[in-house]
C-alpha cells in the first residue's frame, strides 16, 4: 500500500485542505447532499403554524409583484400562524405550472387557467362552497362557464383581461379615415396608413396567425367547440380565413417587431398607425400618447357579422393534493371574495383589467370613461373564450391550417376539414 | 503472509474501484437508465397530465404519432434543416482550420477568437438573431445594412414566401457550432505527419488542391466522420433556435407552424399539453431514426471499421 494516499487530495488538489478519515469525508458529504436535498423541498416560515405556497406568472406591469406579497402580508397580519410564500414566476409559466401539478411539491395555491384534463387528474379542488348564490350572482356567467367544469366551479377569476383594436386618431385623420366598422374597412385602413417607415396595422410577429385565430371567426359567427363537439369546420370560418389572408397579403401588417402584440410599443414607438393589444396596456398607451387613442373591439367580419373580443384572463385555483387544502381555500377567500378593495388595486392599480366581481366593475372610476369604458361594454358584449375542453394540441393542429391558409395560400375548407379531424381525435382522447 | 497481504490488496483494490465508480454508476442509473424505462413505459400508457405508467394503451401513442401529419412533417422539416446545416458547417469549419492551421503568427488568437461563440447560450444567440440581427423594423441590424443598398426593410421571421427563417436559423447555429468543429478539425490536422507533405513536395505535388485532395482529406477521415456524426446528432436534436426565434408555446405561436422540429412538436404536446405518453413515444421514435441514420452513415464512411 502506498503511504501518501491520505495527502494525496491535500497537495494536488490544493484547495481541499483535508485533513481527516476518509470515513469523515463520506461523512461530510452525506450531510451536504442531505442538506441539498431538504432545500428542494418545501421551505417553511418559521413561527408560522402553515405555510401555504401561492404561484404567480411574471405580471409585466410594474410594482404587480410587490402587490401580490403585500396583500400576503396583510394576511399574514390578520392570522399571524398562516405564512404565504409568494413564488413570482418567469419564463414558460404554464409549463412550469404543469410540470410541478405532477409532483408533491406543487404550489397550495395557483393562478392559471382551468382545463378539463386537469379536473380528471385531480390537480383542482372543487370551490363550490366558496360560491353562494349571493357571490355567484355577482360574476357574469361567462366568468363561472369559463372556470367550470362538469358543472363544479375549480378556479375564482382574479382578473378579466380583454383586446382592443389601438388607433392613432390623428394618423387616422390625417389620411382622412374613420375607425374601420368592418374587415375591409380594417384592410383599407391598414393600406393607406403604411407609409415608408410605418406599416399600418402590428397584430403580432406571426402576422395575427395567434391573435386573430379565433377572433376573426367569432366576429363572422363561427365558433371551435360546443357541447363537445368541434364545430370550425363551416364555411363562415373559412371566409373569415381567407379574409384573413386578404389581410396577410396587403403588405400592410407589421411583421418582426422586437416587442409582441400584448406589449404597446409598435403602437407608442410609430412603428404602426394601429395595433391590436390589451386593455392592460392602456394606462401605458394614454401615458405615452395622451388623447391620441382610439379604441374598439375587432370589427365585424361582413357587415352581417358583430365585433368580437377575447374575454382572458387569470383565475386562482387550490392544489387538490395539498395538505392545506382549507386553509388554502380560506385564504383565497379573503383575498379575492371579501376584500373588494384588493381586487381594486389588483386590477386597477397597476395595468388595467375588468374587475370580474360585476358591483366593482360598475363602480370602478378608471372603468368609466374612453378606451376603458367602451372596452368593458364590449367585453361584456362581445367577449368570448374556449371553453376548458379545447386543449393545446387542438390550438397547434388549428394553428397549423391557419398557417398554411394565411402564409402558404392553400384554400380554407381542405385544410379546416383535416384540422377538424385531427381535433376530433383530440377531443375523443381527452373524453376517453 | 503473503496471501492474506494480496488478498488485503484485493479488497481494497475492490473498494477503489466501487467508490470511484458507484458515484457515476448511480447517476447513470438515477439519471439515464431508470428514466429511459421509465419513459418506455411511460410511451405505452395514457398518461395525460400524470408521469405515472399504469393506464396501459400498447402501441397506440406511436401508431398515433406516425399517422399524425404534424409529427411527420417535423421530421422532414429536421431533414431539411440538417441537409443545410450539415455539410455547411463541414465546410466553413474545414475552412477555417486550414486557414488557422496555416497561419503562423496569432494562431492561438484566431483559434481562441472562432471558438468564443461555442460558449454562448443558444437561447441568448437566438435571442440575439431575432431582435436586433434580424428584427423586421428598418432600425434592424441586418435592414439597415441592405438599406445602404436601397434595399427595403425585409421581415426575416414570420412570412412563408419567401422563408428568410431558414436563413436565419442556419446562420445563428452555423455562428455558434462552427468554432466547435473548427478545433476539431486543428487537431486532426496537426495529427498529420509533416513527412507525408514532404514526400509529396519531393515527388512534385504542389501546395494547393492536390495536396488537399490526395493528402490532407484521406488523412483527415476519422476526424471528418466524426465532425460529420456529432453535427448530424446535434442537427436533430434542434430545439432552442427554433423555440426561440419562431416560438415554440405561448401566445404567438403562428410562426412556429412555419417550421417545427420533432423536438418542438414533442415538447408543446409533452409539456404544454401534459400528454407524456405520447410525448414520451416519440422521443423513442426520434431515437430510432438518429440511430439509423448513425448507422447507414457509419456504414457508408466506414466509422468504427479498421483503417487501412
Amino acid at each position: 500500500m502506498r503511504t501518501n494516499d491520505a495527502p494525496l487530495l491535500h497537495t494536488q488538489t490544493g484547495f481541499v485542505n483535508w485533513h481527516g478519515s476518509r470515513r469523515d469525508f463520506l461523512r461530510g458529504v452525506t450531510v451536504a447532499a442531505g442538506v441539498l436535498l431538504v432545500g428542494c423541498g418545501h421551505s417553511s416560515v418559521p413561527g408560522a403554524r402553515v405555510t401555504l405556497t401561492q404561484w404567480y406568472h411574471q405580471y409585466g406591469e410594474k410594482g404587480t409583484q410587490e402587490a401580490v406579497v403585500r396583500y400576503a402580508k396583510a394576511y399574514t397580519a390578520l392570522h399571524p400562524d398562516i405564512a404565504i410564500q409568494v413564488v413570482w414566476v418567469p419564463g414558460d409559466y404554464g409549463t412550469k405550472l404543469s410540470t410541478a401539478l405532477l409532483t408533491r411539491g406543487g404550489p397550495d395555491i395557483f393562478e392559471g387557467q382551468i382545463t378539463k384534463p386537469m379536473v380528471t387528474a385531480e390537480q383542482v379542488a372543487p370551490l363550490d362552497d366558496l360560491f353562494p348564490p349571493a357571490v355567484r350572482s355577482d360574476f357574469s356567467p361567462r366568468d363561472l362557464a369559463q372556470n367550470s367544469v362538469d358543472g363544479k366551479i375549480y378556479g375564482l377569476k382574479m382578473l378579466d383581461d380583454t383586446g382592443i383594436l389601438y388607433y392613432r386618431k390623428s394618423l387616422l385623420k390625417a389620411a382622412g379615415l374613420a375607425p374601420p366598422k368592418t374587415m375591409d374597412e380594417v384592410i383599407a385602413a391598414a393600406k393607406k396608413l403604411t407609409t415608408g417607415t410605418r406599416k399600418g396595422l402590428f397584430l403580432g410577429n406571426d402576422g395575427g396567425v395567434a391573435a386573430l385565430i379565433n377572433i376573426a371567426p367569432w366576429s363572422a359567427g363561427g365558433d371551435f367547440l360546443a357541447d363537445n363537439k368541434i364545430v370550425f369546420n363551416t364555411p363562415q370560418v373559412a371566409g373569415a380565413y381567407e379574409k384573413m389572408r386578404e389581410l396577410s397579403d396587403s403588405g400592410a401588417l407589421l411583421i418582426g417587431a422586437p416587442t409582441d402584440w400584448w406589449e404597446a410599443d409598435a403602437l407608442v414607438q410609430g412603428q404602426a398607425a394601429m395595433q391590436w393589444g390589451g386593455l392592460w396596456s392602456y394606462p401605458t398607451i394614454a401615458k405615452a400618447l395622451g388623447g391620441d387613442v382610439g379604441g374598439m373591439a375587432w370589427p365585424a367580419l361582413e357587415t352581417s357579422g358583430h365585433p368580437a373580443t377575447f374575454l382572458g384572463g387569470w383565475s386562482a385555483m387550490v392544489n387538490a393534493q395539498s395538505n392545506q387544502l382549507e386553509e388554502a381555500k380560506r385564504y383565497l377567500k379573503w383575498l379575492w371574495l371579501d376584500s373588494p378593495k384588493i381586487q381594486e388595486d389588483w386590477c386597477l392599480g397597476y395595468g388595467f383589467h375588468v374587475p370580474p366581481r360585476l358591483s366593482l366593475a360598475r363602480s370602478a372610476a378608471p372603468l368609466q370613461a374612453g378606451v376603458a369604458a367602451g372596452a368593458v361594454k364590449d367585453l361584456n358584449s362581445w367577449g368570448r373564450s374556449l371553453p376548458p375542453e379545447w386543449n393545446s394540441a387542438m390550438g397547434t393542429a388549428l394553428t397549423d391550417a391557419v398557417t398554411n391558409i394565411l402564409k402558404e395560400g392553400r384554400p380554407a375548407a381542405p385544410e379546416l376539414a383535416v384540422a377538424a379531424k385531427k381535433c376530433e381525435r383530440e377531443l375523443s382522447r381527452l373524453l376517453e | 503472509m503473503p496471501i492474506l497481504q494480496k488478498s488485503q490488496a484485493d479488497r481494497s483494490a475492490t473498494f477503489a474501484f466501487w467508490a470511484f465508480v458507484s458515484p457515476a454508476l448511480l447517476g447513470l442509473t438515477v439519471f439515464t437508465l431508470v428514466p429511459i424505462v421509465w419513459g418506455f413505459l411511460l410511451s405505452l400508457s395514457h398518461a395525460q397530465n400524470t408521469i405515472h405508467p399504469g393506464h396501459f394503451i400498447g402501441f397506440r401513442n406511436y401508431a398515433d404519432l406516425l399517422t399524425d401529419e404534424a409529427f411527420l412533417k417535423s421530421l422532414v422539416t429536421i431533414v431539411v434543416f440538417a441537409v443545410f446545416i450539415v455539410p455547411l458547417t463541414f465546410a466553413v469549419s474545414l475552412g477555417l482550420a486550414l486557414l488557422v492551421n496555416k497561419v503562423g503568427w496569432g494562431r492561438s488568437f484566431f483559434r481562441t477568437v472562432f471558438f468564443i461563440p461555442s460558449a454562448v447560450s443558444y437561447v441568448v444567440a437566438s435571442l440575439i438573431w431575432k431582435v436586433s440581427l434580424f428584427n423586421g423594423l428598418p432600425f434592424g441590424f441586418v435592414n439597415h445594412l441592405i438599406g445602404l443598398f436601397g434595399v427595403h426593410p425585409v421581415a426575416w421571421i414570420g412570412t412563408a414566401h419567401p422563408p428568410w427563417y431558414w436563413l436565419v436559423l442556419v446562420t445563428v447555429r452555423l455562428w455558434l457550432q462552427v468554432g466547435f468543429f473548427m478545433i476539431i478539425f486543428l487537431a486532426g490536422l496537426q495529427e498529420i505527419p509533416k513527412s507525408l507533405y514532404e514526400a509529396a513536395s519531393v515527388d512534385g505535388a504542389g501546395p494547393g488542391w492536390p495536396v488537399f485532395r490526395y493528402i490532407t482529406l484521406p488523412q483527415l477521415k476519422a476526424t471528418s466522420v466524426s465532425v460529420l456524426l456529432l453535427n448530424l446528432i446535434a442537427a436533430f436534436q434542434a430545439f432552442d433556435e427554433f423555440y426561440n426565434i419562431l416560438g415554440g408555446s405561448g401566445a404567438s405561436i403562428g410562426n412556429a407552424s412555419l417550421a417545427r422540429p420533432p423536438l418542438v412538436y414533442l415538447y408543446s404536446l409533452a409539456l404544454s399539453n401534459q400528454d407524456f405518453g405520447r410525448g414520451a413515444a416519440g422521443g423513442f421514435i426520434l431515437t430510432a431514426l438518429i440511430f439509423a441514420v448513425t448507422l447507414l452513415q457509419g456504414r457508408i464512411f466506414g466509422f468504427g471499421g479498421s483503417e487501412k
